[in-house]
């Protein structure tokens, strides 16, 4: 019993850390620039897949470092044409602009692709399992946490430390004074959201490693990662990652003694935050 | 002049409907088909009447549309062979989730309003598509389809007539219509008007904005989920496709393409979709794709929709 539950808290973490990584992007472009990106599931199915298709040209660890970079690309590509004609607008536009990018997306990768489930390969020392004891605690897993812990922690630092990052943040509190004291806030808007994409295509290729390939594999995710975001507190990046491990702990916890409420759960979650403190965990007063 | 030309529409929408049974097949349509416009009509209109006359943006309708279906379904299906029953079930069910979600989410505004309508749609979609001894799971739920109501001076046969079926629907549909327009002209539909264009003024004239927009939210879920009964009751199949984040999306933009901000906009929205998904996905395997260049197509050259096109002021 004592396996099966520090198994499914493990696991949860695990899960958890994706759905931060997911919603940490999602949080970047949401906060900057008002636009849920509902196509970010998409990105994070392309970056998959690209690491696929490159990998047995650059092997595991090109394609790791190469697939979100090329998604990120995309994604620049996307904002400059489609997104950024409707920065300030009501964001129902937005919304449902990325809405159908979403669908165009995972279609997409489905006609390139196929279907059907392909399998991923990540690298042999990799797949084994570190203890005969704890036969979950594979290299892999291991392996994604560490990423994602690095990956977090070079975002935080490059938005408290960098020019770049100081000045995402203080577009996200006042975007018009940031502009008019000489900021080409454009650019911000677009850096913002190559980096946001960035990390959907990173989690792409880390859930593909996990998962297996699957067109479906961002839409899956998504949701999760609203619901991360909600539960952090809209505005707060380190309430999005907290929001993402908490339901992802929780989702964990729920498969060992209810499995088919394991998906329900971090709703019911996020009804109990919103009756308690609506503005979410770590959320700021009046923003939003 | 305008009022002349506001009747004059309102009576050639309704000619259209009465008569649509007797012209749909000769433009290559179907009665199914012209059923299915006026149902998803009224969901997008219930939809409307939130967004385009509140101003407040869910993105989460497919909820009470499919406690509407699902309602429907496991009524007739466990607990009584009645349609009527069926029908009252899901509203209800449909009515009571939107008051108590409404009670948590009234506070929010904007971005924030849509990401939690969002989110707790799936709720409903996991429970359909996770208790499957119940629900069927992601079979969906059949074994069960409408019955004909009795009327006490004789029975409406729904089940082999389309024709009646879809007077039935039509029947529906104009009372749900008409009590959302007779709300519109009223002294609270006014008070709606005012939240949208300018909430901050309306909270300072003493207007219980929350509570406004609460009603407005309960309201526009009831109807939705009327047009959920009906729609189940046309497939005689409860699909938890229904409860799911894309058919929310696509009231939304079934809104959007007619026009938000004219009353019969969604219904043109809805008869432009309805018409496009049907054609599209006999023709090709990638209709996701296609839906979703209409939605990007709509949003960069139709934001107003169809009906927006033609005004040139906003008229309530």
């Amino acid at each position: 019993m004592t396996q099966l539950i520090l198994y499914n808290v493990f696991n949860g973490l695990i899960i958890g850390a994706f759905y931060a990584l997911m919603a940490l992007g999602l949080s970047l472009i949401l906060n900057l620039s008002g636009v849920i990106n509902f196509a970010h599931g998409g990105f994070l199915a392309v970056g998959a897949y690209l690491a696929y298709t490159l990998m047995p040209y650059i092997g595991f660890w090109g394609a790791l470092v190469v697939s979100p970079f090329l998604t990120a690309l995309l994604g620049l590509a996307i904002e400059r044409v489609l997104i950024r004609p409707l920065y300030g607008r009501d964001p129902l536009y937005s919304l449902l602009l990325t809405f159908g990018l979403a669908f165009m997306l995972e279609d997409g990768t489905r006609f390139i692709w196929g279907p059907a489930t392909l399998p991923f390969a990540i690298p042999d020392w990799l797949a084994q399992p570190l203890s005969g004891q704890f036969f979950f605690l594979t290299g892999y897993r291991l392996f994604m946490v560490l990423l994602v812990t690095g990956t977090v922690a070079a975002l935080f630092l490059i938005l408290n430390h960098t020019r770049l990052g100081i000045r995402i943040r203080a577009g996200t509190l006042d975007l018009e004074t940031v502009s008019v004291l000489g900021v080409n806030v454009r650019l911000l808007r677009s850096l913002n959201f190559g980096l946001g994409i960035f990390l959907a295509g990173l989690a792409g290729v880390l859930a593909a490693g996990m998962l297996g390939l699957q067109p479906t594999i961002g839409s899956d995710l998504i949701m999760p990662s609203f619901v991360a975001i909600i539960i952090g507190g809209l505005g707060s990046l380190p309430g999005t990652l907290l929001g993402g491990l908490l339901i992802g702990v929780a989702s964990g916890l729920t498969t060992v003694f209810f499995p088919s409420a394991s998906e329900a759960v971090i709703y019911v979650l996020m009804g109990l935050v919103l009756l308690v403190r609506p503005r979410g965990l770590l959320g700021e007063e009046g923003r939003f | 002049m305008e009022r002349i030309g506001r009747r004059a529409a309102d009576a050639i929408v309704w000619i259209l409907l009465l008569t649509m049974p007797l012209w749909l097949n000769a433009v290559g349509g179907y009665t199914q088909l012209g059923t299915r416009v006026v149902i998803l009509a009224l969901a997008a209109m219930s939809l409307n009447f939130l967004l385009g006359y509140t101003g407040v943006l869910s993105f989460g309708h497919a909820a009470y549309f499919g406690l509407g279906v699902y309602g429907t379904g496991l009524t007739i299906k466990y607990l009584v062979a009645s349609t009527l029953a069926g029908m009252l079930v899901g509203v209800l069910a449909a009515v009571a989730a939107a008051a108590v979600i409404g009670a948590l989410i009234v506070r929010l505004r904007g971005i924030y309003f849509a990401m939690v309508t969002i989110a707790f749609g799936q709720v409903f979609y996991f429970i359909a598509y996770r208790w499957n001894t119940v629900t069927g799971g992601d079979d969906g739920l059949s074994g069960w389809r409408r019955l004909p109501i009795d009327l006490g001076v004789g029975t409406l046969d729904i089940v082999h007539d389309d024709k009646a079926f879809y007077y039935l629907v039509l029947a529906c549909f104009a009372l749900a219509v008409g009590i959302m327009a007779v709300l519109l002209r009223s002294p609270f539909g006014r008070t709606l008007l005012a939240i949208r264009e300018n909430e901050r003024r309306a909270r300072f004239l003493g207007i219980p904005v929350d509570r406004h927009i609460w009603l407005s939210w309960v309201i526009s879920c009831t109807f939705v989920s009327l047009a959920g009964t009906l729609y189940a009751l046309l497939n005689n199949f409860a699909d938890p496709h229904d409860l799911r984040w894309d058919q929310s999306g696509d009231f939304v933009i079934m809104a959007v393409l007619g026009g938000m901000r004219s009353f019969w906009g969604p219904l043109i929205g809805a008869a432009i979709f309805v018409v496009l998904q049907d054609y599209v996905s006999s023709q090709t395997q990638n209709w996701m794709s296609f839906i979703g260049l209409f939605f990007v197509l709509v949003v960069l050259f139709f934001p107003r929709g169809v009906l927006g096109m033609f005004r040139r002021r906003s008229a309530p």
